[in-house]
């Protein structure tokens, strides 16, 4: 993003600068990358207490009307019509040849459908669902709305003295309830990782429920340890780990996909999807765990026995591991977990291996007897 | 011992007898957040000035280290390998980054003192 572009800000832009943080643009926002406690105290924060970012400049939006499940479905490969109120479900916006518009969230609210989308794409989704919407459904964007996410295992206590309700919630839960007062969109889930929530609340309220959050132990933290933790949790990145060219197979979100679609195989992209799961996809993505210290970032050539067969899309620092973390794409005849990589950084070869993701445990609050 | 000196590059040099020392001001680390990994030149490598010799990773992003002066790397500092994080703590002192024998020590006289310097970073550079 150019400097000299306009950067939109979120409902706490104020507090970010109060509480001093680094300021950078980002899908188009002026977001905090950190705040002055760095990227390592935020991410140790978040494994070991609870952090809270300011998610704001995500997409968020409502489908409304008889049969918006059923319209939803037309682009993408989830499960949507079996999605029961109170429930929340990770889902894939895909194009007709197979490639991924975007990852997304989708909530029951028993009404109507919520969907929280990526800040870098929430256009480009906006009109693909729009473009598909029978007679009789509506998509109404929420740009009044703001979005925190509050992750971590101290998340749930620090929550539940300002909300009725979330400790009982699950995993993917999702609940319609006052925090700090405030009418509040409150749903299990997240991007670290841990155990915590996001929490929809209406823009004017976002810097008291933020403020009422920190002042009962939420740490503020930013997109830098918001990354990392992502990373360390195998969790892709919309631009980055997936685009338009990766398949639901190649990206290994074929967890993303219901059952009764690969039966109906009635979703944009199905004959790629079924073709590479009948016969694999030619690359898959992994999860690398470079040797010794030095971060591979993204880009970085991926190489055995001096042939290149595949490439980082994400790398940096895991400060839960204390070590440097990737994933990226190699060819499937090469993606078995152990097998001994080359990465090209800075022209110098770095060993490495395809290690299983997440490479830090999940912590996620998960209904008791829920598979998944 | 000399004065200290800055590059533009953000680099501070100090010629204490023969053999200068090399490190990142507070300015740079701060603004590359926390170091994570660092790069070493290797002691007997001559350079010119300007020429990217050490590299500094934080959890975000790489950086190139130029050397400030021309001239031949003495030592580097094994410390760092250890504990990146030195160059956040101390970047003035126990975080320097290598020694180098200028060839001529004049030219770290032409380079900015403190206060030009904090003019400089100041500036947004």
């Amino acid at each position: 993003m150019a400097d000299t572009e306009t950067l939109l800000e979120t409902p706490l832009a104020d507090l970010h600068r109060e509480l001093g943080g680094r300021m950078v643009g980002f899908a188009g926002y002026a977001m905090p990358v950190q705040y002055p406690a760095g990227i390592i105290a935020e991410h140790q924060a978040c494994r070991a207490d609870a952090a809270l970012f300011d998610v704001s400049h995500m997409g968020q939006a409502e489908l409304r009307g008889e049969g918006a499940a059923a319209a939803l479905e037309r682009v993408t490969p989830a499960e949507v019509q079996a999605l029961k109120p109170g429930r929340q479900r990770y889902g894939l916006l895909m194009t007709e040849s197979g490639g991924i518009i975007d990852d997304f969230m989708v909530a029951n609210l028993g009404d109507r459908l919520f969907l929280v989308l990526n800040a870098s794409r929430k256009a480009v989704d906006l009109q693909t669902i729009g473009a598909a919407l029978p007679a009789g459904v509506s998509l109404v964007p929420r740009p009044d709305r703001a979005l925190l996410a509050l992750q971590g295992p101290g998340a749930e206590a620090i929550l539940a003295g300002l909300a009725e309700g979330v400790a009982a919630m699950s995993f993917m839960g999702v609940l319609e309830t006052p925090v700090a007062g405030v009418p509040a969109l409150v749903t299990r889930s997240g991007y670290t990782g841990e155990d915590g929530y996001e929490i929809g609340i209406p823009a004017e309220s976002a810097d008291a429920v933020a403020r009422a959050l920190l002042a009962v132990g939420a740490v503020p933290a930013g997109l830098g340890a918001r990354d990392s933790l992502r990373l360390e949790a195998g969790l892709p990145l919309y631009g980055q780990d997936i685009d338009e060219t990766t398949s639901p197979v190649e990206a290994a979100l074929t967890f993303s996909l219901g059952k009764r679609r690969r039966m109906a195989w009635d979703f944009p992209g199905a004959e790629r999807v079924r073709e590479e799961l009948d016969h694999g996809p030619k690359r898959l993505r992994v999860g690398i765990l470079p040797d010794g210290r030095q971060p591979a970032r993204a880009h970085t050539p991926i190489a055995i026995g001096g042939t290149t067969i595949g490439e980082v899309t994400s790398g940096g620092f895991g400060p839960s591991l204390n070590a440097p973390v990737a994933m990226g794409y190699v060819a499937r005849d090469h993606a078995a977990d152990g097998t001994a990589l080359e990465l090209m950084v800075r022209g110098r070869t770095i060993p490495a291996r395809i290690a299983s993701t997440p490479f830090v445990p999940h912590r996620y609050k998960r209904a008791a007897g829920a598979t998944a | 011992m000399s004065q200290t000196r800055f590059a533009a590059s953000h680099e501070w040099v100090r010629l204490d007898g023969d053999t200068a020392t090399v490190g990142i001001s507070d300015h740079a680390q701060n603004a590359l957040g926390d170091v994570v990994f660092v790069e070493l030149p290797e002691p007997g490598r001559a350079v010119e000035a300007g020429e990217a010799v050490a590299v500094v990773e934080s959890v975000k992003a790489a950086s190139d280290i130029y050397a400030p002066v021309a001239g031949t790397i003495a030592a580097a500092n094994s410390g760092l390998v250890d504990d990146p994080g030195l160059v956040n703590r101390d970047p003035m002192g126990e975080g320097w980054f290598f020694t180098i024998t200028p060839r001529d020590a004049a030219d770290i006289g032409k380079l900015m003192d403190a206060d030009a310097y904090a003019k400089h970073a100041e500036e947004g550079n």
